[in-house]
């Protein structure tokens, strides 16, 4: 009896940590409010080294002269977008199958960046189509899939914006993100299975590297940042997404009037 | 370092609206998205306020 009473007394003060604390929205509001801000603040730190490699160490290519910088974000932003869906997908399936709130709410957060980080992975790529390839778009399996994946983020949006009841709404997105994540490993695999105009993948493991290792590192450092903002974003909208969920409750007030006060 | 001048580096051997239009607009969606991000929180908290303002208001005028 006495070591019942022990523990939950201390869980009054700090919650005890299991799978499930961060699965309550109040847990998770504070965590996220921390590591938002951290992932923020490496986000911009590897961003600054990665933009200096990228510009003043990296070497100019000996076949795509000056215009091959635009590797250093395209390749990021392309990663990201396949990246963020999987999570999506994932959160949506674990919201699915366990039923967890919070799990949804995290799948709704990681849309709009993914979605954003397909818009650059795409636009970035038409910038340096034009003047590589001499077009702007070519329907090739890697385009097309790429925007596929567009569609499937939007499409995600649209639906979980137009059903009014929250519950159904999470359900109905969840299962068209779970769906759609076929697509990823269609998008990742096309310049392999496919005769692409666009090039194979600049990284592969366990293969020898074809590109400067100068190159490399700047890719990786401004792929590390850009995790790191997708983490920072991802958090901090999870967050703005719990206060409007969560509009009812005690904590959730007493939060709101002790920053109104301060 | 392959650059002599700024104006160098900006033409960035002549594919300069490329590149820049490329890192340009990648620059303003990882600006603007925190900032839309801040306002849907301040939104969601002044709702809150809002409401809890009104039932004071609505708790005041039936006692």
């Amino acid at each position: 009896m006495h070591a019942v009473n022990t523990t939950s007394a201390t869980t009054a003060t700090a919650p005890r940590l299991t799978w499930f604390t961060f699965a309550s929205p109040a847990n998770f509001h504070r965590l996220a409010g921390v590591l938002g801000p951290v992932c923020a603040v490496v986000a911009a730190a590897f961003a600054l080294a990665g933009l200096w490699m990228a510009f003043f160490v990296a070497p100019t290519d000996a076949v795509q002269g000056e215009v091959y910088r635009i590797i250093f974000i395209h390749v990021p932003a392309a990663w990201l977008s396949m990246v963020l869906y999987v999570a999506m997908a994932f959160w949506a399936a674990i919201g699915w199958f366990l039923n967890a709130r919070m799990a949804f709410i995290l799948a709704r957060a990681i849309a709009p960046t993914g979605a954003l980080f397909t818009v650059l992975a795409l636009w970035t790529g038409a910038l340096w189509g034009r003047p590589t390839w001499g077009a702007w778009w070519v329907w090739d399996a890697r385009l097309t899939s790429e925007l596929i994946l567009l569609f499937l983020y939007l499409g995600y949006m649209a639906l979980v914006a137009a059903i009014d009841d929250t519950r159904r709404a999470d359900k109905a997105g969840a299962l068209l993100a779970i769906v759609g994540v076929v697509n990823v490993p269609i998008i990742y695999f096309s310049v392999v299975w496919w005769n692409t105009l666009h090039q194979g993948s600049s990284l592969t493991m366990g293969k020898e590297q074809h590109m400067a290792s100068t190159m490399l590192v700047a890719m990786l450092l401004l792929t590390v940042a850009a995790w790191a903002y997708a983490f920072a974003i991802v958090f901090a909208r999870a967050r703005a997404i719990v206060l409007e969920r969560e509009g009812d409750t005690a904590w959730a007030r007493a939060l709101v009037a002790a920053s109104k006060k301060g | 370092m392959q650059w002599h001048s700024l104006s160098e580096f900006l033409a960035m051997g002549g594919r300069g609206g490329f590149v820049w239009g490329a890192y340009g607009v990648f620059a303003l969606v990882v600006i603007a998205e925190p900032v839309l991000v801040r306002w849907r929180r301040r939104a969601a908290s002044t709702a809150i306020a809002e409401r809890m303002a009104d039932e004071a208001v609505a708790a005041g005028a039936r006692s």
